[in-house]
């Protein structure tokens, strides 16, 4: 892997759920993958301390096939998401145990019939490789306003 | 024109107990009076006695609309307040929790009180000699609120000088707190974290009766519950052990018998509770080493009898729920006729395994959040209510599901799970307390 692949990768990865190809996304995620977004700053605890979300592929499975359920009232009309990304920050390229870290800035807009709303904040990518190609162990989402009270967060940042 | 204010009877007139006038949920006025009447009337939850340790800690919340806060004053008691400076106004608190060490001083002409409200300095004190500043309210201080319980460490307010105590006010529906406290071997809850917040586009209402409507998880949360047992069926042979993820979510399918069996017990002043002989909290793994504890500390019969009970959604009238098992405590914040702010704390149980602590949470973020798929249901279901409200086709709500003639309304009594009764015996306690020293309160005025 050299830097531009990982770079790629997170691009990739956010141009997977833009264009809603969920099945593509969380084919991405190690299989002992999660996705967390803290509730607290610099939160380093994700079991005994509060997080908005902390998911394995089990729980993102679940979450993606609700999606395109015929009965999920809260997405008639089907929500639309677009991530706006500054250039990722390679923190770490595989020297501890093979784990490559990479943290970007971003703006995420999502929609909810008429409305839209904004997010800002930063992700953090932890990658492995396996077989060649590169997983999600760990995607963390830090928001600026993790605090603050938001209305529905239905797709993914 | 006023419609409601001063006419108790138009008030009245809302609340047919099997059914209720829209107007409950969208009318500007009813939400004023609510804020003027039903609020101060009752008694509140505004935190927990553990966010207020040391000397000088401080928390902050609100009375229907009006800014308090609590504080530990060096006498080791708390003292609760109005957020507001006797000068001019300005809220002296403006975080949800912190330290103010000796006093709190006001940001704008530097005022300083000590913790427990009383004025401790004013800069340039001479020129209020001989004004006659001494008989004034602002020269007692930040005004102390004097109806203040804290019971098991949670802290409870009635502005009223005048009303039920509370005692009187909660009665035998303690017992859900008590049964919360008890869950710790040391019989105490803590708060070590904040909560999850939530903003609602429907009125505060709305929320609180959903806690006890047993006949929605099925429907509305199908998509996402429903969903959850349907991937778990299809990936379960790839796990050696049912995830707790899946302990909680897959409850919420259960039938509309297991509700009716479970029953829905009523108390006077508007709460009751779901999950009266079984629960959607029955049936999770037992934790290594937990029933150990508690024997130790209550021996064999009472620990049995303290985790046997399983009590689902409590409601403390008006605007907290009160989840025993998981140690959830949800307050729906009113903000205005359509926007409420909920805050689902989790409580720790002092002296019990870690992993009751992580499954409060995962329940917490599973359901109460705006990241939660359950959660999404729910606030799609309340946003198109206070949507459809508006309509003049029907003015009513209907609420007659197992509805008797004579329904008591101050009673405690034990009914078929899925009967709106709870729903009903909220109204009745709602119309009890906005009405409360109404009349007097104009005529006094007059
Ligand atoms: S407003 Fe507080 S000191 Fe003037
Ligand atoms: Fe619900």
């Amino acid at each position: 892997m050299n830097r531009d692949d990982l770079i790629d990768f997170v691009y990739d990865e956010a141009a997977t759920i833009d264009q809603m190809r969920w099945d593509d996304w969380l084919a991405l995620f190690h299989k002992d993958g999660r996705y967390w977004m803290p509730l607290e700053w610099q939160q380093e605890d994700p079991i005994l301390q509060p997080s908005l979300m902390y998911e394995d592929r089990l729980l993102l499975t679940v979450r993606v096939e609700r999606l395109a359920g015929e009965r999920t009232f809260s997405q008639k009309p089907k929500s639309r998401c677009h991530h706006l990304m500054e250039r990722p920050r390679i923190l770490s390229m595989g020297e501890d145990g093979g784990v490559h870290r990479l943290r970007t800035s971003f703006i995420y807009t999502e929609t909810r019939g008429d409305l839209l709303e904004r997010y800002s904040g930063w992700v953090s990518h932890e990658l492995v490789e396996v077989d060649g190609a590169l997983q999600i162990k760990l995607k963390r989402i830090d928001l600026i306003n993790f605090d603050a009270p938001f209305s529905n967060i239905q797709l993914f940042i | 024109m006023d419609r409601y204010r001063g006419n108790s009877q138009a008030i009245a007139d809302l609340v047919k107990g099997h059914a209720v006038h829209r107007d409950v949920y969208v009318d500007r006025e009813i939400f004023d009076l609510e804020m003027e009447q039903l609020f101060p009337n009752s008694w509140i939850y505004i935190g927990h006695e553990s966010q207020l340790k040391n000397t000088g800690d401080f928390i902050t919340s609100k009375i229907g609309n009006q800014p308090v806060l609590a504080s530990r004053h060096r006498d080791g008691q708390v003292y609760v307040l109005h957020n507001r400076c006797p000068h001019k106004g300005v809220k002296i608190a403006s975080e949800p929790c912190g330290n103010t060490g000796k006093f709190f001083r006001c940001p704008y002409h530097a005022w300083s009180f000590k913790t427990d409200g009383s004025l401790l300095a004013i800069p340039l004190k001479k020129g209020y000699e001989g004004t006659g500043f001494d008989a004034d309210q602002a020269a007692k201080g930040m005004t102390r609120i004097e109806n203040v319980k804290i019971y098991r460490g949670l802290i409870f307010v009635r502005l009223a000088k005048e009303g039920l105590s509370f005692e009187e006010f909660f009665g035998e529906s303690l017992s859900t707190i008590d049964n919360m406290a008890e869950r710790s071997p040391e019989g105490e809850l803590e708060v070590i974290s904040q909560p999850i917040r939530y903003m609602h586009t429907c009125n505060w209402k709305m929320l609180v009766e959903n806690q006890t409507d047993t006949c929605h998880p099925m429907v509305a949360h199908e998509s996402s519950a429903g969903t959850a047992v349907s991937v778990w069926e299809r990936e379960k042979d790839n796990f050696t052990e049912t995830p707790m993820a899946v302990q909680l979510y897959a409850p919420f399918m259960s039938p509309y018998e297991f509700y009716e069996g479970a029953g829905i017990r009523v108390w006077p002043n508007g709460h009751g509770h779901t999950g009266v002989s079984g629960s959607i909290h029955q049936d999770y793994e037992d934790v290594d080493g937990y029933q150990d504890l508690m024997i130790e500390a209550y021996g064999k019969e009472r620990a049995h009898e303290i985790l046997g009970d399983i009590r689902h959604n409590t409601i403390y009238f008006p605007n907290i729920m009160v989840k025993g098992p998981v140690g959830i405590l949800r307050n729906f914040i009113p903000l205005g006729v359509d926007k409420t702010l909920v805050e689902s704390w989790v409580f720790k149980l002092k002296g019990a395994p870690d992993k009751l602590y992580e499954r409060g949470l995962m329940y917490n973020r599973f359901i109460n959040a705006p990241t939660s798929i359950v959660g999404h249901d729910d606030l799609e279901m309340y946003e198109r209510a206070q949507e459809g409200l508006h309509s003049n086709g029907n003015e009513w709500v209907n609420l007659r599901r197992l509805w008797e003639d004579d329904e008591p309304e101050e009673t405690t009594e034990v009914v078929n799970g899925t009967s709106e009764r709870q729903m009903r015996n909220q109204f009745y306690a709602w119309r009890k307390f906005m009405v409360q020293n109404m009349d007097q309160a104009v005529e006094a005025a007059e």
